[in-house]
């Protein structure tokens, strides 16, 4: 009798959850948190503005007929000299308006650092599911040198690239992807290893179902959420690095800057009190990073890596 | 144990010789020598004399062998800047940079540990969500714009701290060390806060996690049953086994400070090997940046080497499962 009532009352409170898709679930898990949502809200407002940014700036910060030497170095809020607009982020030696800059400059970080991650999550995970498939002394030497790339620090491989390369986007890119590939394959071959064992893919071999596709369309699928959330978390580093990078000199190009950069450019005027020409760059690239973080945090809680693995 | 370390040393001298390949062929194949060292007026003649000089015209096995030989005895060649052995040039630099990240690392874990543990053990007060939430932040502020941010409220604003510099030193055993003197630890103390505030969220989190993996387990509440004090449970128990992880990435970020000190020296003109690096990157000292690439090589190797050999020493089951 008790065990009946017990199991009426297991059954009145499973449905709900029972009936609902894994995707939906995780969604509403998600927006549960407070921070989260705002992580994928100010994440989501500055992809927004990176896209349709140009359109709203008042100038071209990098055509130098619309820069007036006049306007140079101007505090926050100060009217530009020829009148018609406010420079609300102050601007720099050039006159050039930070605002727009930064705009201009969030373009070139946001791409160079979502797009490094894309291409090494890429490489990595097939990579590293390779050699979770393959096995034997191929899987031992990729996992050998995952080792021995993730032994040193990222900044310092990446350093010594561009220092071999020369400075530019596509270099950049290239270190990138060459610091990051190793965390992605290390994640995907250990989920790969505990995914290939399961039936499913047994299943698969034997119906005889050609390689290439028990890789692409059985094995991967199912490795993807824990490389979701490495990926997040990736990118944001990403970011912070090629902003680094491109700080030391390194990086990318004087005429393609990026928020790193814009940080160094203000940095000799920092010392005679002229804060904003770093300041505000930086405040950009901090409020990126911590919205990709509170995104990465939620989603490492609701995606569970440690369980998966 | 000792088959273990054998094998484990063979290992990180296999991966030293690994390196110094790849750093020779990074800096001696990409990119030509001949042109940074002979200017571009020069004859030929000129030009083959040098070639000859400096072996490279020797296949690039031979080359190779000659850098390893050289690499062995600590010769790296003179440092085009400064005249004198690279390898020196580095030594002079290198406790400013130790010095820097030592600092860090004492005081990433002296306020690590105790947030940590108490975030850990009360998790719902507002203090602990505060304080992790300070931690998130503590994660994404890039590490370089901390810095110039710190000398733009404590140099400039306040004026409480200098915005670079080593300052007064004393000399221990022939080496110049800051933290001894009152002017030296003022130098000291932006650089280190701009590294530590990242250490700090790192050790707090790693300290935290550890605490909550491990309050629930059978033998806290059997010790808590036996009627031990919180102190005992807390600092004995607890602390105990939660040291491994701790100690473990204690030990790797001891590594990545180094690698940091190329940004946060750069940044507050601290003497160090980070600043030197950046410097001979931007004129092409190349005999310079071998010589620091084969001491980061070595460095992270031996760290890596002593991380692994307290792990086993910390953690029984660790010896258990061998290499």
């Amino acid at each position: 009798m008790t065990s009946q009532t017990e199991l009426s009352a297991t059954a009145t409170k499973a449905p709900p959850v029972a009936s609902r898709s894994p995707a939906r679930r995780l969604v509403r898990e998600f927006f549960s948190s407070r921070s989260a949502t705002l992580g994928i809200f100010l994440l989501a407002c500055l992809i927004v503005l990176a896209l349709v940014g140009p359109l709203l700036v008042p100038q071209d910060p990098y055509d130098l007929m619309q820069l007036d030497l006049l306007d140079g170095q101007l505090p926050p809020g100060a009217q530009s000299a020829a009148g018609g607009y406010t420079y609300w982020a102050g601007t720099d030696d050039q006159g050039r308006d930070m605002l727009s800059a930064i705009i201009y400059g969030l373009r070139t970080s946001l791409a160079v650092g979502v797009g490094s991650a894309l291409i090494a999550a890429s490489l990595g995970t097939a990579i590293g599911i390779f050699a979770a498939y393959r096995g034997g002394r191929a899987e031992a030497l990729i996992m050998r040198l995952i080792d021995l790339q993730l032994s040193f620090p990222t900044i310092l491989v990446a350093l010594m690239i561009l220092a071999v390369l020369g400075r530019g986007v596509a270099n950049v890119v290239l270190a990138l992807v060459i610091v990051e590939w190793a965390t992605y394959a290390r994640v995907a071959r250990g989920v790969a290893m505990v995914e290939r064992r399961k039936e499913y893919i047994e299943a698969a071999e034997c119906l005889a179902i050609p390689r290439r596709r028990i890789l692409f369309n059985h094995l991967l699928p199912n490795c993807l959420p824990p490389l979701v959330v490495i990926a997040t978390v990736q990118a944001g580093r990403a970011i912070s690095l090629e902003a680094t990078l491109s700080f030391l000199g390194l990086g990318v190009p004087i005429t393609e800057p990026s928020l790193g950069l814009l940080i160094a450019n203000g940095y000799q005027y920092l010392l005679s009190g002229q804060y904003w020409i770093s300041f505000y760059p930086g405040l950009m690239l901090l409020v990126i990073i911590v919205a990709i973080n509170l995104v990465g945090d939620q989603l490492r809680d609701i995606i569970n890596v440690r369980r998966q693995k | 144990m000792t088959a273990w370390l054998v094998h484990r040393i063979m290992q990180s001298l296999l991966v030293v010789i690994a390196m110094t390949a790849i750093v020779f062929v990074a800096v001696n194949v990409i990119g030509d020598p001949v042109a940074i060292l002979i200017s571009p007026d020069a004859n030929q003649a000129e030009r083959d004399r040098i070639i000859v000089q400096f072996g490279l015209d020797q296949p690039l096995w031979r080359q190779y062998l000659s850098f390893v030989g050289g690499a062995v005895r600590g010769d790296f060649g003179n440092s085009f800047v400064y005249g004198m052995p690279a390898l020196q040039v580095i030594f002079q630099r290198m406790p400013a940079t130790l010095e820097l990240a030592l600092g860090t690392l004492v005081v990433s874990v002296a306020f690590g540990i105790p947030l940590g543990l108490y975030t850990g053990m009360q998790p719902n007060s507002f203090l602990s969500k505060l304080t992790l939430s300070a931690s998130i932040l503590g994660f994404s502020v890039p590490v370089f714009w901390l810095g110039l941010i710190l000398i733009m409220f404590f140099s400039v604003y306040l004026g409480w701290f200098p915005a670079g510099g080593r300052g007064e030193t004393v000399r221990v055993f022939g080496v110049g060390l800051s933290f001894l003197t009152l002017d030296g630890l003022r130098h000291l103390t932006l650089p280190v806060l701009t590294l530590a505030i990242f250490k700090i969220s790192l050790v707090l989190r790693m300290v935290r996690a550890g605490v909550r993996d491990v309050v629930p387990q059978e033998y806290v509440k059997f010790a808590r049953a036996k009627g031990l004090s919180k102190q005992r449970i807390l600092f004995v128990h607890i602390l105990k086994n939660i040291m491994i992880p701790v100690v473990t990435i204690v030990g790797l970020e001891f590594g990545s400070l180094i690698a940091f000190s190329v940004v946060t020296e750069s940044i507050f003109a601290w003497p160090g090997m980070g600043k030197l690096i950046i410097d001979s990157i931007n004129v092409l000292d190349r005999p310079m940046i071998v010589a620091y690439l084969m001491i980061i090589v070595f460095l992270f190797v031996a760290i890596n080497l002593v991380v692994d050999i307290l792990y086993t020493l910390l953690d029984p089951r660790a010896r258990l499962t061998g290499p």
